[in-house]
């Protein structure tokens, strides 16, 4: 089974916290991460590895140091992993990442299951994935929080909604996006991290895509930002102090109108 | 658009370098220096730096030649999800935003719908303010499924050629319009808060957060047509139910190919574990470490039902197993934005806080009076959430039944 996981390097947040001053992200050296929730598809194409035999790609899209983001995936139980990196791509929204990535997976070759995380923490967006899946054609499964079994060419899995989860069968080639509670990722092993030192990067360009050159980057992006601002600052507002009785008293007088 | 630093003005003061959320600045020699490669040019510098050191070259819509001419398309559409044959109340905030549009454009404002034995809601959708609904009615499209809902939307969007496309940020939504947009090779923004007109040149100005809300972005789509925006629950006011008002329902039909799928729904699964969806709740009270054990979430459950509203959690307690993932606040888990948010023993991490913190009133209850959840506060409560919360439960429950 080849299963290719797609992923993005996105800056971490966990030792970030907000001045409640200005409102602004304080960092102290924010470091790159993998998106959180490609850990999960990492994961999740490693144990389908596991289970059904194969190999599993690691595909990102990024700036040069976003090889260090592969080496992790590779940590982790991935067999290959291809950089997808040009000054071609900078800038570009969410229509030309899919068809940039969808192009390079096209030059990777054939696949059975693409898996991507549900969305990237940086941008929130949740287009990419489906956006592979409609420029390839190919089937999608959306955040998929268990795959129930592959047979026969066919994957059944359970689609998480607001309710609670669809039953859904997809012929293969199929995409799927990951959410949390898909699996739990393992840690790198040694021997993991060694290979993933040693490991060799495949490299793609623009010119190595067969791609229209008018569909990448900034340019191919029919989405354009026009302004970046940092929203008005939400300030703490009133504690409420004295006895349990006394502050419940006070609070629910506060929101009378509201719940009314 | 480009950025850089006028070296004649910077001081090396690094105010830039900490407030980069990206880590792509550094000082050499006294100097900013701007890695283009992970700069993303947010624009957070630019607000720091007190000398206007760093500049951002930005596109504004009159800087964008238009090639295309695009007066063929014409109109306001909104997507009304439906469950269960029942449109979803996000597609009647749509519409609520969407007459504004459409009135400022001065163009019709209308709904598509699909689902089977759709008529009687077709009529609700009317009732809403809308000039015409599109109705794809068939047993294929009883509930959604991704292929041939955007297959539908697709043929429906080439034949009457709208400007404007609206969608609910659900889970459907989400997966939905993304295709679309490639079908279609439209402009799609994600998740939006603020939409609006910019009238000169009949563009959409599409405002969303990013970066968990600690940056807005104002996104538009020059050169494509229909301009599409996914938009969060409970931003936009619901249009009003108006049952005289009258509409037309244009009702169309596809070839089987149109509504065949590739993949098979073959279960829908409904947890129900509580009547309100999170997302869709005016009042969530949401639990985390400080509960202790899931047993205590009784307290947490008990305050959400005397208030009608649904039962959160921070990642912290999910982990620890006390709740389902379906329930989890934050990052990882749902953006929510509910009238009234009720953080009880939730210390606040920026993970939990860029899911919840643009709700409208944020009440914290914890024991530690300097837990980062009270930066956000609108009412804050230092003390023991055994004492504060049934005392609160009993309180309200006393008001509500009056």
């Amino acid at each position: 089974m080849n299963i290719i996981v797609c992923i993005k390097q996105v800056p971490d947040t966990t030792n970030v916290r907000i001045d409640p001053e200005t409102n602004t992200l304080v960092r102290s050296g924010v470091q790159s991460i993998v998106n959180p929730f490609d850990m999960y598809a990492i994961e999740e194409g490693v144990r389908l590895k596991e289970k059904f035999g194969g190999a599993v790609t690691i595909v990102t899209m990024g700036p040069p140091q976003a090889e260090e983001a592969l080496r992790e995936a590779i940590s982790l139980g991935a067999d290959e992993a291809v950089l997808i990196s040009d000054r071609a791509f900078a800038g570009s929204d969410t229509w030309a990442t899919s068809y940039t990535l969808s192009r390079a997976i096209q030059k990777i070759g054939k696949f059975d299951i693409i898996i991507c995380g549900k969305q990237a923490i940086d941008g929130d967006t949740a287009q990419v994935g489906p956006g592979i899946a409609a420029f390839l054609d190919i089937p999608q499964i959306t955040f998929v929080k268990k795959i129930e079994d592959i047979k026969d060419s066919f994957m059944r899995a359970e689609r998480m909604t607001e309710e609670g989860y669809d039953i859904v069968e997809s012929p293969l080639p199929c995409l799927i996006t990951v959410v949390k509670e898909i699996n739990e990722p393992r840690l790198p092993s040694l021997k993991g991290k060694l290979r993933a030192k040693k490991a060799e990067i495949r490299k793609l360009e623009a010119k190595d895509l067969d791609a229209d050159p008018d569909s990448l980057g900034l340019k191919g992006s029919p989405t354009k930002v026009v302004k970046i601002f940092t929203p008005s600052p939400r300030k703490g507002g009133q504690i409420l102090e004295g006895e349990a009785k006394d502050v419940c008293e006070k609070l629910v007088e506060l929101l009378k109108t509201e719940i009314l | 658009m480009s950025i850089k630093v006028i070296n004649e003005k910077c001081v090396g003061c690094k105010l830039c370098v900490k407030t980069c959320p990206f880590g792509a600045i550094e000082v050499v020699n006294k100097k900013a220096v701007i890695d283009l490669h992970r700069c993303t040019l947010c624009g957070a510098c630019i607000e720091s730096c007190k000398f206007d050191a760093i500049v951002l070259t930005k596109i504004s819509p009159t800087d964008i030649p238009f090639p295309k001419k695009f007066d063929e398309y014409k109109g306001v559409w909104v997507f009304c999800e439906q469950k269960k044959g029942v449109v979803q109340s996000v597609a009647y905030e749509l519409l609520g935003k969407g007459r504004e549009l459409a009135d400022t454009l001065g163009v019709e404002l209308c709904g598509v719908l699909l689902g089977e034995n759709m008529k009687e809601e077709a009529q609700k959708v009317i009732h809403r303010g809308v000039n015409k609904v599109y109705l794809v009615d068939s047993p294929a499209l009883k509930h959604y499924q991704d292929e041939p809902y955007s297959k539908v939307l697709i043929q429906l969007i080439k034949e009457y050629k709208p400007e404007i496309v609206l969608c609910g940020a659900s889970s459907i939504g989400r997966s939905l319009i993304s295709r679309v947009a490639i079908g279609i090779h439209a402009g799609l923004t994600a998740d939006c808060t603020g939409l609006d007109i910019d009238i000169k040149e009949r563009l959409l100005l599409q405002t969303r957060p990013a970066f968990g809300g600690n940056i807005m972005a104002t996104i538009i789509c020059p050169n494509h047509r229909p301009q599409m925006s996914t938009v969060r629950h409970k931003v936009m006011k619901e249009a009003i139910e108006n049952k005289h008002h009258k509409g037309k329902i244009i009702e169309k039909s596809y070839d089987a190919n149109v509504y065949y799928s590739r993949t098979r729904l073959l279960d829908i699964v409904e947890e129900i574990e509580e009547t309100v969806n999170l997302t869709e709740a005016n009042v969530i009270v949401s639990g985390g470490r400080g509960i202790q054990n899931p047993e205590n979430f009784r307290l947490i459950e008990d305050l959400a039902k005397a208030l009608g509203g649904a039962v959160g959690a921070s990642r912290a307690a999910v982990d620890s197993g006390w709740k389902t993932y379906s329930h989890q606040v934050g990052q990882t888990g749902k953006t929510v934005c509910p009238k009234i948010y009720i953080a009880c023993g939730i210390s606040g991490q920026i993970q939990h806080l860029v899911g919840m913190q643009s709700s409208e009133i944020i009440v914290a209850i914890n024991k530690d009076p300097h837990a980062p959840i009270f930066t956000v506060a609108t009412y804050g409560i230092v003390g023991d959430l055994f004492e504060v919360l049934p005392e609160l439960t009993r309180k309200f429950k006393e008001v509500l039944k009056k």
